[in-house]
């Protein structure tokens, strides 16, 4: 009995005396966290994708707190997010163009030139290894296994006939497929001026050119029907000069772009949608 | 004291290398194959480890030597270490938010999630099993901490090299990691002949 006795005492007085110590060590060692971190985090959409460049909500939240970050550095959780945060930290939201990821290749198993069948690891990363850097007869375009797929935690991304096709709507530009890609083929773009060929709402869509090749016009001609061969047209009819062609391959700055739609007209591989 | 000063080398370089926490007691598995992904996070988390076994080495022999044994309760180190060490880390942890935070920073979650590595109520245990003073519980805490951290650090060198490797599918992740522990550990046998 006596030991029963001791025991309880023992230990019930340790663990009273440890739970008095820390209670008064936690007011005499409190360290006050800023409320507006706290309000910011709770704007925010916790589900720590990174896409801010932060590897946590919390990061990003303190980093807005102390003024490295602006109000709108989260991609994910766009206007509404960026407003509250504005209100929060009493500052104003500049204007932002919405962006989604572009997968700036239309090379689909109909238009580009396979030189063999794989049968490998569905995985873009592994392209690396096997000959001719995959079975595209193309070296610069999509690989089209779905590494950016995997990656996506929205579901925005899909291979549709051999080549991914970013879903814009779905699309909150993590940039988690833009880090994957190893042929550097994602990159964003302003949500209005992507032609949504799922939902074929041509209406107020800008031109971008969809071609990475590199390559000079007559290899582009050979493995891809739908390949830039900078021809220099597009360059020729853009009335606002937003065009320029560089390494064979034309681009389009989408701040000088009038979305006119000349140049998609005139594309002769119909590279530019 | 010459001969104290080398029993405590001796004592120090046995935990550290001979008798290593990790590769020949199988003590604190869970973070060597944790967080051993990348040699920085597996840093951090060896210097954390290193900073509260050492205080828990400390405190849990002066508990053992100024209330168990004078109450003759020696039979619940175990429920009063874990008690002990639960509350010094919290305690540590306040202390460092407060006034060195860039240390807390840099130890970040590891701090409080060694509360509950059995490394640290391991070598409290064997402080008080083999008998050691304060003095030798200190240096022998610090020295299977230093253990430790050198474990876990060539785990994550060999596991940062391991991602470019060619790897068959069954072997990928966990299984060919823990294959790698058990080279370690038989290479670390080579350490036996030391004394």
């Amino acid at each position: 009995m006596e030991t029963v006795i001791v025991t309880t005492l023992v230990i019930g007085g340790i663990g009273l005396f440890i739970g008095l110590f820390l209670e008064m060590a936690a007011i005499r060692f409190k360290v006050e966290i800023d409320s507006k971190e706290e309000k910011i985090l709770n704007a925010l959409p916790h589900i720590n994708c990174g896409g801010c460049g932060y590897s946590l909500c919390s990061g990003l939240a303190a980093a807005i707190v102390k003024g490295s970050a602006p109000v709108n550095s989260c991609p994910v959780g766009g206007e509404i997010t960026s407003k509250k945060i504005a209100f929060i930290m009493e500052t104003k939201v500049t204007n932002q163009r919405k962006m989604a990821a572009y997968v700036h290749c239309q090379g689909n198993s109909d238009v580009v030139k396979e030189e063999y069948e794989y049968t490998g690891v569905e995985n873009c990363l592994m392209m690396a290894y096997v000959p001719n850097q995959g079975p595209k007869a193309c070296n610069y375009g999509c690989l089209g296994f779905g590494s950016c797929v995997k990656v996506c935690p929205f579901d925005a991304i899909h291979i549709v006939k051999r080549i991914a096709v970013v879903d814009k709507k779905k699309c909150r530009a993590c940039k988690k497929c833009i880090a994957v890609c190893p042929k550097k083929l994602i990159s964003l773009e302003p949500v209005d001026v992507i032609y949504d060929k799922k939902h074929h709402d041509i209406q107020g869509a800008g031109a971008i050119v969809t071609c990475n090749s590199i390559d000079q016009s007559s290899e582009t001609t050979n493995v891809c029907e739908v390949g830039c061969t900078s021809c220099g047209i597009c360059k020729k009819v853009c009335p606002s000069n937003a065009i320029i062609i560089q390494n064979n391959l034309a681009s389009i700055n989408q701040d000088k772009c009038t979305k006119c739609g000349l140049c998609k007209e005139k594309c002769p591989k119909k590279t530019i949608c | 004291m010459v001969k104290e000063i080398q029993e405590l080398i001796i004592i120090a370089l046995g935990s550290a290398l001979v008798s290593n926490v990790v590769l020949s007691q199988f003590l604190g598995l869970c973070p060597f194959l944790g967080v051993s992904k990348k040699i920085e996070t597996s840093a951090g988390m060896g210097t954390a480890v290193i900073f509260v076994i050492t205080l828990a080495s400390l405190v849990t022999s002066t508990i053992y030597k100024y209330m168990l044994t004078p109450l003759k309760i020696t039979y619940l180190q175990t429920i009063v270490f874990i008690l002990v060490i639960a509350a010094l880390v919290q305690f540590v942890e306040m202390v460092l938010k407060k006034h060195l935070k860039h240390l807390y920073e840099a130890l970040g979650i590891y701090l409080p999630l060694i509360t509950t590595n059995c490394a640290v109520l391991g070598v409290a245990l064997t402080n008080v099993k083999k008998d050691y003073g304060i003095l030798y519980s200190t240096v022998n805490g610090f020295a299977v901490a230093v253990g430790f951290t050198i474990a876990i650090i060539i785990m994550a060198g060999l596991r940062e090299k391991m991602e470019y490797n060619d790897i068959p599918e069954a072997f990928k992740g966990m299984p060919i990691v823990l294959l790698t522990a058990g080279l370690m550990a038989i290479a670390f046998c080579g350490f036996s002949g030391l004394f």
